[in-house]
């Protein structure tokens, strides 16, 4: 056995849990999970069934933690976990699954499938069966502080053009600041509009605010390729900076695996509670609509629609904010089929997009979203993830779909009053 | 042996072999699963674990109406032969009476004619059910040995208790002996198989529940 293979089999087995076991003792094989999971239905091939992704986790559970699998395993009739089982599984742990977790909610036993391909991704990574992409994305992250290779001058640069373009200031790093704002890579290099659009309405609504120099980036690759001590570290570094601003709540911005990172995964994996909250960004503007800070002026007229980004709302929980700060300015807002919780994904989460091995299958499933959107034909599409904003412009572009996207906290500062 | 004779094994010795690796086997199975344990969530908590726990449990069992319509075969088919077996096992008036002999207590039955067509219902469920996992290419792609050996020791027994009512065959004696071991073999596999999940269903469904209710998500 390689010393990769024994670390990526320890690995799994630290996965396990009563969890992992009541949900493995659980499955009947029923398949429904695959006409819940883009992957299957747009393609097809059985073997991207979500339980099927699990098999790996499946075998260690059963051969280490079951009577049955143990004796199994002395006559050599339990199946083991090898390198050229990792190797086939590879592309459906990582390329075919974005941890979306539509499965989780309809597979009829209550087994959270995604949590199992989560965790099954340690023990791939640890195995050094991880996607390239996905790799140097981590890599960067942990020597850079950024997926994308953002370095703060990069962030200095973008604040700079901001407060030359609005004369506004941005504060950084204030000291007990209510509010310490996250940002994704994607934010900073693509849409620092998002900047300008939260440092207007902080202003307007009032409130103490900083972004602080020392951890400004949202994103956690770790916690996509499947590295706890990776996904650790980089929270911790918020950590950090958040305790020595000693700020009340830490915002997370628009992108889905961020706020899972921070906001759920985050304690669990530095091993502690944190000292302030943790709000996802659509929180903090539904608070402040809810306390009257927001002042709108002026209605969309189009048809809108809302693309609910899995991690924030299935995984995440926020599924109502973004409905009612929408309400603000919408006149014409129309739902996808299976909006909300049970959304569909973009077809580009969970490290997906950063794995350019999958950017074939990531565009082909994304005719599940072509489909929901053609049943109800939106002028543009409003969403709150920026990942999921960049896929769903390409998928458009791919089906030749024109409809423009639209980040939700970008066109609600859009329609603050003066 | 004569055939009063290994009615009488059946009955005694042979189904306290089965009831004892059955619960046995039950509890050690539970054993495995919860002494592994689950840390402590530290995150800051949204909602009750406990209460969406206990509701997904219940709720799991209705799909949302687009799951309903990916997977109707699935869901029906499952319907029919899970109440079948439910209303065969428990309402028939002479498996009232053993149960009575066991656990001390006995409950109403329905009449023999409803239980005799569910028998048949059911089994017509569960041949439709082996034909599309058969048939249908995930569900061919998933299935393993045990797959088939569960559906099997799942029919037997309402298969031989249909012939054993309506003595076909052989003498009345042997046709019972013949399904009550076909049940006893399901108890012996029980534990080992997925057969399980008629007890770890809701330990799932809880997990489940609580992980998505402490986040404020309905599961």
């Amino acid at each position: 056995m390689s010393a990769s293979l024994d670390k990526g089999i320890n690995a799994l087995k630290e996965q396990v849990d009563s969890t992992v076991a009541a949900f493995f003792s659980s499955c009947v094989h029923c398949g429904m999970c695959a006409d819940a999971c883009l992957f299957y239905t747009e393609i097809g091939d059985p073997t991207a069934t979500p339980i099927n992704k699990t098999e790996p986790l499946r075998r260690i559970w059963k051969s280490e933690y079951t009577l049955l699998g143990r004796v199994g395993k002395m006559f050599g009739l339990t199946a083991k976990v090898d390198d050229a089982l990792l190797t086939e599984w590879e592309t459906l742990v990582y390329d075919n699954c974005t941890l979306c977790g539509r499965c989780s909610m309809v597979c009829p036993m209550g087994i959270d499938i995604a949590l199992l391909i989560r965790k099954t991704r340690e023990g791939m990574a640890a195995a050094g069966h991880a996607p390239e992409g996905l790799i140097g994305a981590t890599k960067r992250a942990v020597t850079i502080g950024s997926p994308m290779g953002v370095k703060l001058p990069a962030l200095m640069a973008q604040i700079n053009h901001v407060e030359k373009d609005t004369g506004m200031k941005i504060p950084l790093d204030v000291e007990g600041a209510e509010y310490m704002l996250l940002l994704s890579s994607m934010e900073i290099m693509n849409f620092p509009e998002f900047i300008e659009a939260t440092a207007k309405i902080f202003n307007k609504a009032g409130v103490s605010w900083t972004i602080s120099t020392e951890a400004f980036e949202a994103t956690n690759s770790g916690i996509q390729i499947g590295v706890a001590d990776i996904a650790a570290e980089l929270v911790q570094r918020i950590v950090d900076a958040a305790e020595k601003l000693k700020v009340k709540t830490v915002i997370s911005p628009e992108c889905g695996h961020a706020y899972m990172a921070i906001r759920w995964e985050g304690p669990n994996l530095v091993g502690k509670p944190f000292s302030f909250k943790v709000r996802h960004i659509l929180e903090v503007l539904d608070e402040f609509r809810k306390d009257g800070r927001l002042k709108i002026t002026g209605k969309e007229t189009q048809r809108l629609t809302y693309h609910d980004p899995c991690q924030i709302s299935r995984r995440g929980g926020v599924i109502e904010q973004p409905r009612n700060l929408i309400d603000m300015f919408a006149d014409n807002f129309v739902e996808m089929p299976d909006a909300g919780k049970m959304n569909w994904c973009c077809g580009a989460g969970g490290g997906v997009s950063s794995n350019e091995r999958a950017d074939e299958v990531r565009l082909k499933v994304f005719q599940r979203k072509k489909d929901q959107l053609d049943e109800i034909k939106p002028d543009a599409i409003i969403s709150a993830c920026s990942n999921c904003r960049i896929h769903l412009e390409d998928g458009l572009e791919e089906y030749n779909m024109d409809i423009p996207l639209m980040s939700l906290t970008e066109t609600l500062a859009e329609h603050l009053a003066d | 042996m004569s055939e009063i004779e290994f009615l009488s094994w059946v009955r005694g010795p042979g189904f306290q072999i089965a009831v004892i690796i059955f619960i046995a086997g039950v509890l050690i199975r539970f054993g495995e699963i919860l002494l592994l344990g689950r840390k402590k969530n530290l995150a800051e908590a949204k909602g009750s674990e406990m209460s969406s726990g206990l509701r997904t449990i219940i709720t799991r069992s209705i799909p949302d109406k687009t799951t309903f319509q990916r997977s109707t075969f699935t869901l029906v088919a499952g319907y029919i032969f899970h109440i079948g077996i439910f209303v065969t096992l428990f309402l028939f008036a002479p498996h009232i009476l053993m149960f009575k002999e066991v656990i001390g207590f006995g409950w109403p039955s329905i009449p023999t004619p409803i239980i005799d067509a569910t028998a048949v219902v059911t089994i017509i469920a569960l041949l439709a059910v082996l034909a599309h996992r058969m048939s249908n290419t995930v569900l061919k792609f998933l299935s393993t040995k045990e797959d088939y050996l569960v559906w099997l020791v799942t029919i037997l027994p309402l298969i031989t208790g249909y012939i054993a009512f309506h003595r076909i065959g052989t003498t009345a004696p042997t046709l019972l002996a013949i399904h009550i071991l076909s049940v006893e073999l399901l108890l012996v596999i029980f534990p080992f198989t997925k057969l399980m999940h008629s007890f770890t269903v809701a330990l799932s469904r809880w997990y489940n529940g609580a992980i998505s209710g402490y986040r404020g998500v309905e599961s």
